[in-house]
């Protein structure tokens, strides 16, 4: 019996191997992982081995080389104590009131542009171009704007203003990081202004017209079709632009070389890793950062949740009550 | 209305204007002019020509170039593979590797730099093109996700029925969805071209001999030294390393506007 059922196996499974690569389940198989490997590696050693290893050199005192000695939360409490960290994160605030004025400016632009306007397409390259620009590029083209007596006093000064009244740019710390937000608020407009009017386009044009027959003028079109239908996207961008802004680098670093009071908290963790070598203590920093993002997107789904509800009863009552309304006034 | 658009657009262009007044500027009009005012000859074109030599942008380009071609072929091959599998194929951990994949996507590159250099300097990529361009593919999520969507569009059938045909998955892949995704393929090739072009954090943390591995982003930074102060000159770069990203925005506006629409609609 024993003999019989190995014989059978044997002869009915002479599992081979290259026979089994060319059947429909083998090359799945072998699809599947050939085809995964190479991204899957990649994801793995550039993001989530980073990760962990920045855990674990965060309760160290270490350089790139050399010995390294545990110190537990040291690094940690660092982060809160050294002023030149803490002080970072509030600049934060900054870059983020600079992020709600570039998306409502987007949101105003997006709206005027979504209906036909002469020109548009030439004013909404105008503003979007600057998106494609790069950030050291961006960076130059404001050390000149700024500079005293250069382009922006120049142009002020056309408005009639006096240049001995004017503050400087850069170099005055009640203003420079607003000057240095406002660089950032210049690139990425255009880029959310974009995406709130492929938003908007999406928007049924029917509702337009139906408004329009009950008397709605733009402002009603606005408050009542288009911002509740565009609402996923704009809360989406606010989280974005929240991240965006606790990571704000490339004005100081180009502009200002972080002087003066301008060091954000990547320009900080930057120095500390890779001009200082303290690696434990930019490890730790990351780590604070990531936990203050993760807890911003947490929110997010919250908020997205709640919003999206939201967004789905008013626009369905109010689509309900209009076309009621159409149809009464019609019958 | 129009005049708040009028208002944003010269707002949007006046930098990028003024920049472009002063590098037709000679030194001496540069010194003794103000800087909206225009120059005297408009095809002073002695500023680009001193940027081109001493900011090496010959090279800058060169290595540039080579970065792209090798960048977008590494990251829309492996993307549009990773996409057909997590698309068309149920398997175990498939979930997972999206939410891998999606997770990753909250983590700032910046942030991970610190010991993602640690990782590349223990296996000596630190300073060599290849180390770069390995690392500019990793990181490229956004167009997997373009590319899962894009591929949830075509019909399942059409690969059941080449399967039927004797093709085997490899053939469904390359002769028949391939060419299918070619908007998708044009619209990451852009979105990731211009990003890799104007990548400059990594391209100046990883590629530090900088005589020899400068890339156009990079070289710029040169002028923050000795001429520092000399913004004809600056901006003659300046418009220099901006001129490619203006000629595929004229050229491709449409799809630039499309593919950051569709990029972002699945968050």
């Amino acid at each position: 019996m024993g003999e019989n059922i190995s014989n059978t196996s044997k002869s009915k499974k002479p599992f081979n191997l290259l026979s089994w690569l060319k059947s429909g389940k083998g090359q799945r198989a072998t699809i599947i992982i050939l085809f995964m490997a190479v991204p899957l590696f990649l994801l793995l050693t550039f993001t989530y081995v980073p990760f962990a290893k920045m855990v674990q050199f965060s309760f160290y005192k270490m350089k790139y080389t050399g010995p390294r000695t545990f110190v537990g939360l040291d690094n940690y409490v660092d982060v809160f104590k050294r002023d030149d960290c803490f002080r970072a994160l509030w600049l934060s605030l900054y870059y983020m009131g600079g992020a709600f004025l570039q998306l409502a400016l987007a949101l105003y632009f997006a709206t005027l542009l979504s209906f036909k306007v002469k020109g548009g397409n030439f004013f909404k390259g105008a503003m979007f171009f600057p998106y494609l620009v790069c950030g050291i590029a961006v960076g130059f083209i404001f050390k000149f704007f700024y500079t005293r007596g250069f382009v922006l006093d120049t142009v002020l000064s056309w408005l009639g203003f006096n240049l001995e009244n004017l503050p400087y740019w850069l170099k005055d710390t009640k203003i420079n990081n607003f000057s240095l937000a406002a660089s950032s608020i210049w690139r990425y407009m255009g880029q959310s202004m974009v995406l709130f009017i492929g938003a908007i386009m999406s928007v049924d044009s029917e509702l337009y017209e139906a408004s329009s027959l009950d008397g709605a003028n733009k402002w009603h079109q606005f408050k009542f079709i288009i911002l509740p239908s565009i609402k996923t996207i704009v809360v989406l961008n606010l989280i974005l632009s929240i991240t965006g802004a606790l990571s704000a680098f490339e004005p100081p670093y180009v502009i200002t070389n972080g002087t003066l009071g301008t060091a954000t908290y990547f320009w900080v963790m930057n120095k500390v890793a890779h001009t200082n070598q303290k690696v434990g203590l930019a490890s730790a920093m990351a780590i604070v950062l990531l936990a203050i993002i993760f807890i911003a997107t947490m929110i997010q789904k919250f908020v997205m949740l709640k919003v999206l509800n939201d967004d789905n009863d008013s626009v369905s009552k109010k689509t309900h009550r209009k076309l009621a309304k159409r149809n009464g006034g019609v019958a | 209305m129009y005049f708040s658009l009028i208002v944003g657009a010269f707002i949007s262009v006046l930098p990028v204007a003024s920049c472009v007044i002063t590098a037709f500027k000679t030194d001496d009009e540069y010194y003794n002019t103000n800087v909206m005012q225009l120059p005297k000859n408009w095809l002073n074109f002695d500023n680009f020509i001193a940027v081109f030599k001493n900011a090496d942008m010959l090279l800058a380009f060169k290595n540039s170039a080579i970065i792209l071609v090798f960048v977008l072929l590494g990251s829309i091959l492996f993307g549009t593979m990773l996409a057909y599998v997590l698309n068309r194929f149920k398997f175990l951990g498939n979930g997972l590797i999206r939410n891998l994949f999606l997770f990753a996507t909250l983590i700032p590159g910046i942030a991970t730099q610190v010991t993602v250099y640690q990782i590349m300097y223990s296996v000596g990529l630190v300073d060599k093109l290849v180390g770069y361009m390995i690392l500019m593919m990793g990181t490229d999520i956004i167009s997997i996700y373009i590319f899962l969507q894009f591929f949830e569009n075509i019909p399942v059938s059409i690969d059941e029925s080449a399967i039927i045909d004797g093709a085997s998955y490899y053939g469904v892949f390359f002769k028949i969805l391939f060419p299918l995704l070619k908007p998708a393929i044009v619209t990451c090739m852009i979105l990731k071209g211009v990003g890799t072009y104007n990548e400059y954090y990594m391209a100046n943390l990883y590629l530090q001999s900088k005589d020899k591995l400068v890339t156009v982003a990079t070289s710029l930074y040169k002028f923050t030294g000795p001429v520092g102060s000399q913004y004809n000159l600056i901006c003659a770069g300046v418009l220099i390393t901006m001129a490619p990203a203006f000629l595929i925005f004229i050229f491709c506006q449409k799809q630039i506007y499309s593919g950051l629409t569709n990029g972002s609609v699945k968050g």
